[in-house]
């Protein structure tokens, strides 16, 4: 038996290692090459920074040209604002659809379903009229809603599913004890769903802080750039300068890619859980 | 039901609190929008008013040669750009998650991480950052050519009208491989270990046990991942407008639907926006997305249901 495998066991790993390489490529080479100067990028683009080459012109351009600093925080109040009201909201709604057995119970969540297919994208225009009309365009509110909106028809879903597994007989327990419908939810359902919690905030954020759209139409303005789209902006105006694109390419890949290494775990942990079926 | 049967039940408010925030918002923000841009779709901006025209802005898209020749050639981009991804990310994701689930395969976790790098990564770095690779100023891809012999064949792909479009989509199933990877991994790692067992009991191993057993268990999951892509494909912007810009060079060639509503949307040099025609393009990728997820809920998913169980 492991004879006949061995060489389908090196195959196997021939392959992965291969696409591994395809999918890490151009982000090692991005990082590598925002560490030299102009002379090092064009020289020997595949080799890594030597002392010769070892260059942070472009950091410098992208620190001083930039206010990432700015666009950094904005993301980050936009992205943990939306995320806290898509769980507490989500795991809310959720709690109350798996929960109770009332009329329209499963009418609800279909509706609140809905969203999953249906891009919220597609009611931009009438989202921007709404915005005006409200006095909300440019700020970050209005983001938040936006992606508060967005994330809730997934998280409900697979909330839901995760509730209906926590044992009736607690719940039950803790009502005869006398504990409000609330306190249960609180204290008992949400403690015991927290891991589903952090997948469901995973699946949340990153297309929340990776979002395009929604910053360049309802938030443009110079005090409440995200970071995604102040980079889109900045290295549409630096097209020549490449020292500061790769830097600045780089300080957009780090953030994301240290927490990814952090969390990779829980994420794909919740992804092969069977989260989504 | 239950509440039926006994009359005095008080009323439960506590379900209408734990309803009340995400319903209000996701009715708000989510569903109005999407309805009050299906009805502005048959308004139109005249002298100030709203005025009611019913289909006249379809009329428009499909009937004026200024918009629909645009329409249908974005229509067309976009297909191709959903095509190359059944055919080239669903497959190979399907490979690799395959490989992945072998048993005994050291390394795995490190393999899947490193797959799903860049998933996690915005358009913006992604588009940039393959616009600098494949830039001939750069030189990076053709030497890399250079290395297997391949030089010959390197031209500036996103440059050329013919190529661009099948360039950006390859990029996109680059960066997006990792979920069809991820989720069919999910699914074969549930098969069952009996039925696993029986298989190779009966001599059924390897390929042919891949092909015969996992496969047509795994068919709702190739399902779902398919009606991911087309929802996906068919709402895509942000890769087309960060590589190529609004006007989704070159020569419109990698014109899909998202670019061509922000730009009826919004306007673009001499044209001036128009969110009455930007609501019934929206409305038409309303009806696109809608019919294919029709397609999938009643034709594909009923059938994959009964071969399941």
């Amino acid at each position: 038996m492991s004879t006949r495998s061995l060489p389908r066991t090196i195959g196997a790993h021939a392959i992965l290692l291969t696409y591994t390489a395809i999918a890490l490529f151009p982000v090692i080479l991005v990082i590598m090459n925002s560490f030299k100067s102009r002379a090092g990028i064009f020289g020997a683009p595949l080799t890594p920074p030597t002392p010769k080459t070892f260059d942070l012109i472009g950091y410098s351009t992208v620190i001083g040209q930039g206010d990432f600093i700015h666009y950094f925080q904005n993301s980050l109040v936009v992205t943990v604002a939306s995320l806290f009201f898509v769980l507490l909201f989500g795991a809310m709604a959720a709690f109350a659809l798996s929960e109770y057995r009332f009329r329209g119970n499963s009418l609800m969540g279909l509706y609140l379903a809905l969203g999953i297919m249906i891009p919220i994208r597609l009611g931009t225009v009438a989202i921007l009229q709404l915005m005006v009309a409200s006095g909300l365009v440019n700020t970050l509110t209005a983001l938040i809603l936006v992606y508060t909106a967005q994330g809730l028809p997934l998280a409900i879903f697979i909330l839901s599913e995760f509730m209906k597994q926590v044992s009736d007989d607690l719940k039950n327990a803790g009502r005869i004890d006398g504990l409000s419908e609330y306190t249960i939810f609180f204290r008992l359902v949400l403690p015991l769903v927290r891991p589903s919690m952090a997948t469901v905030a995973v699946f949340t954020m990153i297309p929340i802080w990776n979002d395009l759209w929604f910053p360049l139409i309802l938030a443009p303005s110079e005090e409440t750039k995200t970071v995604t789209l102040g980079a889109q902006l900045f290295l549409g105006q630096f097209v020549t300068n490449w020292n500061a694109i790769l830097a600045a390419l780089s300080l957009a890949i780090m953030p994301v890619l240290i927490l990814y290494v952090i969390f990779s775990r829980q994420l794909i942990r919740g992804i092969t859980s069977g989260a989504v079926k | 039901m239950a509440a039926e049967t006994r009359p005095k039940r008080p009323i439960r408010w506590h379900i209408g609190i734990f309803l009340a925030p995400a319903v209000l918002v996701y009715t708000a923000i989510m569903i109005l929008p999407l309805a009050g841009t299906l009805q502005l779709s048959l308004f139109r901006n005249i002298e100030q008013h709203q005025i009611f025209v019913g289909l006249e802005n379809f009329r428009t898209l499909f009937g004026d040669p200024n918009w629909s020749v645009g329409f249908w050639n974005a229509l067309r981009n976009n297909t191709w750009f959903f095509i190359i991804h059944m055919l080239v990310q669903n497959p190979i994701g399907v490979m690799l998650a395959a490989l992945l689930s072998s048993p005994r395969l050291r390394f795995a976790a490190f393999y899947r991480t490193a797959i799903f790098v860049p998933t996690i990564l915005s358009f913006v770095i992604v588009g940039f950052a393959w616009k600098l690779i494949l830039s001939p100023l750069w030189g990076v891809a053709p030497h890399l050519l250079d290395l297997v012999g391949l030089k010959s064949l390197f031209t500036p792909w996103l440059g050329k009208e013919e190529y661009a479009l099948t360039a950006l989509s390859l990029i996109s199933v680059w960066q997006f491989v990792g979920i069809p990877m991820m989720l069919i991994y999910a699914a074969l790692l549930s098969i069952p270990e009996e039925v696993i067992e029986a298989a190779e009991c009966d001599g059924i191993t390897g390929l042919s046990q891949f092909w015969k057993i996992k496969l047509p268990l795994i068919l709702p999951s190739i399902g779902i991942i398919s009606i991911l892509t087309f929802v996906g494909n068919f709402n895509a912007f942000d890769l087309i407008y960060t590589a190529q810009g609004a006007l989704a060079g070159p020569n419109y060639s990698t014109d899909i639907l998202g670019t061509f509503l922000y730009r009826a949307f919004f306007g673009f040099q001499l044209q001036v926006g128009d969110p009455n025609m930007g609501a019934a393009i929206a409305t038409m990728m309303f009806l696109i997305i809608l019919g294919g997820v029709c397609v999938y809920l009643f034709l594909v998913q009923t059938r994959l249901r009964r071969y399941q169980f």
